[in-house]
């Protein structure tokens, strides 16, 4: 068990989302960087689409109250346990009494700590993903506070072929303040102007400060859409990129709407999307490159098999860490 | 006319079967749901219909858009030769007008109608469930016959309560949640159309038929 013991900031918790019910008008959710979530949960030993804690601008402390795994990756927060400092995207044997404390620090907003074994609580529509706006899922569909306390799914693996493990630097994103993000554009070109599209791809756009889990806002140069903004609704999902009326392109994000009906530009490819989602609102410029869907799906399929492949163990630091403490 | 297939990023892919709201079209957008439900390839996630349009959401690291693609030109080509299933009808009763219905009196008024005719057309109609969104449960409706068909409020409000009916130019809905909202309000039921603790969760469909049954008006 984890008690929170302090808590600032977006902290809920986020399983691999919820499959199913977009029909209904429920929203997929899970968490806003997929390749960051993964990486927790797989160094943690978990199934990759576990329920782990996603902490997004602010710091959350907890306090272990078993011997335990973590795993923390992400990127926008140091992380210490008990008195000493470790890099995110590892793992560490954390025991009974220490404190966790993931504080945010420099470049980035969204980061993850998973508990070998997962976290229980209930599954809500088949998912454990905290869905705030409707509040459900996670934990009373709610933000974390202190004195919640987090269960574990189930019996822990050996702890000792778990702690100490890390995700190599060469298999993470290039996350950094001012990305380049490739989108596939359409399907609604032709609402737009030519001039458009061109100035869509050739200015940075700065991530505005009225953004959230549902959407990335943006301000920049405005773009034209000569027949109007109005679109019969129809399905939306995360990276699609919404132009309403004011010209000011919305990234959807994990927890879109199941619909919309404005103009989609193009939409955000999934290997990039980890890239957008850690930008801080207010302060980082994106720019948007055009690419096509097969060299998207390879893109996301090379990416994701470079986390399989990248998780390192260090059988020196887990002797360390287990004859120290 | 076969519809328009054309990929929404790397994890969708958009069916295009007209870009208007009618009934037509929304009709083929559901027998094609329901074919495509009937056996989906691991890898597809689940389909999302609208009132013109099907969306298919399916993992980009176990199936290539190539692929999703040839699996819905195939199950097309049997579209026409599927039975098509016989809809769910649901009635629901209505209390229309005073605080259940604040915008009654304005949407009769507005087509210099009385409030006993905008009542009979609302609920002598069978409406369609077009396709559900907004917030988990709320089901667009139509469509609505001319004569009631009343504009958006302008300024929304902060707070509409659930359960209550509404219209939006040709559309008629529910408010499943309090949720803020523009439509303009005539009537309220008390029938739960989302429930966690219920089964099924939601008691609507896509594609199910709605008609409306007056419970009471009130001044």
């Amino acid at each position: 068990m984890l008690e929170v013991t302090e808590v600032s900031g977006l902290a809920t918790v986020q399983d691999g989302g919820r499959a199913g019910w977009r029909r209904f008008g429920v929203p997929a959710s899970g968490p806003m960087d997929v390749f960051a979530f993964r990486a927790a949960n797989m160094l943690a030993g978990n199934n990759p689409d576990a329920a782990a804690l996603e902490i997004g601008s602010g710091d959350l402390v907890l306090r272990a109250m078993y011997d335990c795994v973590i795993a923390v990756a992400g990127v926008g927060h140091n992380l210490s346990v008990s008195s000493w400092n470790y890099s995110p995207w590892s793992s560490c044997l954390v025991r009974s009494g220490w404190t966790i404390r993931l504080s945010q620090a420099g470049f980035g907003t969204w980061s993850y700590l998973a508990l070998a074994g997962g976290i229980e609580v209930p599954g809500i529509l088949g998912s454990r993903s905290t869905y705030l706006r409707g509040h459900f899922g996670g934990l009373e569909g709610r933000l974390l506070r202190s004195g919640d306390v987090l269960q574990k799914v189930r019996g822990v693996p050996p702890l000792i072929e778990l702690a100490a493990r890390s995700v190599a630097e060469e298999a993470r994103p290039a996350y950094n303040a001012a990305p380049t993000v490739e989108v596939i554009p359409g399907p609604q070109t032709e609402h737009f102007d030519r001039q458009s599209m061109e100035t869509f791809l050739s200015n940075p756009y700065k991530v505005s400060l009225s953004s959230d889990r549902m959407g990335y806002r943006f301000e920049g140069p405005r773009l034209e859409l000569p027949r109007g903004a109005d679109l019969t609704s129809e399905g939306l999902m995360a990276g699609a990129i919404q132009v309403p009326a004011d010209g000011l392109p919305i990234v959807m994000m994990a927890d879109c709407a199941t619909a919309g009906g404005y103009p989609k530009i193009a939409s955000v490819i999934s290997a990039d999307l980890p890239l957008l989602a850690q930008c801080t609102p207010g302060r980082d410029k994106v720019r948007f490159r055009s690419t096509t869907v097969e060299a998207a799906q390879q893109k996301f399929r090379k990416l994701m098999l470079k986390l399989k492949m990248g998780i390192l163990s260090a059988e020196e630091d887990i002797n360390f860490i287990v004859a120290g403490a | 006319m076969k519809p328009r297939l054309i990929a929404l990023g790397d994890s969708a892919l958009l069916i295009q079967f007209g870009d208007e709201i009618d009934p037509g079209v929304n009709q083929r957008v559901h027998e094609l749901d329901a074919l495509l439900n009937l056996d989906k390839p691991a890898g597809v996630v689940e389909t999302v219909p609208a009132y013109a349009t099907l969306l298919v959401h399916y993992d980009p690291l176990l199936l290539t858009y190539a692929e999703t693609s040839d699996w819905v030109n195939a199950e097309l080509d049997k579209v026409r030769s599927a039975a098509s299933r016989k809809p769910r009808r649901i009635e629901i009763p209505v209390r229309y007008g005073g605080v259940s219905g604040p915008d009654l009196d304005f949407v009769a008024s507005y087509h210099k109608l009385s409030v006993q005719e905008v009542l009979r057309i609302h609920t002598s109609h069978i409406y369609v469930v077009y396709m559900m969104g907004f917030t988990p449960g709320f089901a667009y409706m139509g469509k609505l016959d001319d004569p009631i068909a009343t504009p958006r409020l302008e300024t929304p409000r902060t707070k509409v309560p659930a359960g209550s009916v509404g219209i939006a130019g040709a559309q008629t809905g529910i408010y499943p949640i309090d949720s803020p909202g523009g439509w303009r309000i005539i009537g309220r039921t008390e029938v739960r159309l989302f429930d966690l603790a219920a089964d099924p969760v939601f008691l609507f469909a896509p594609g199910d038929r709605v008609q409306f049954v007056m419970e009471a008006l009130d001044a």
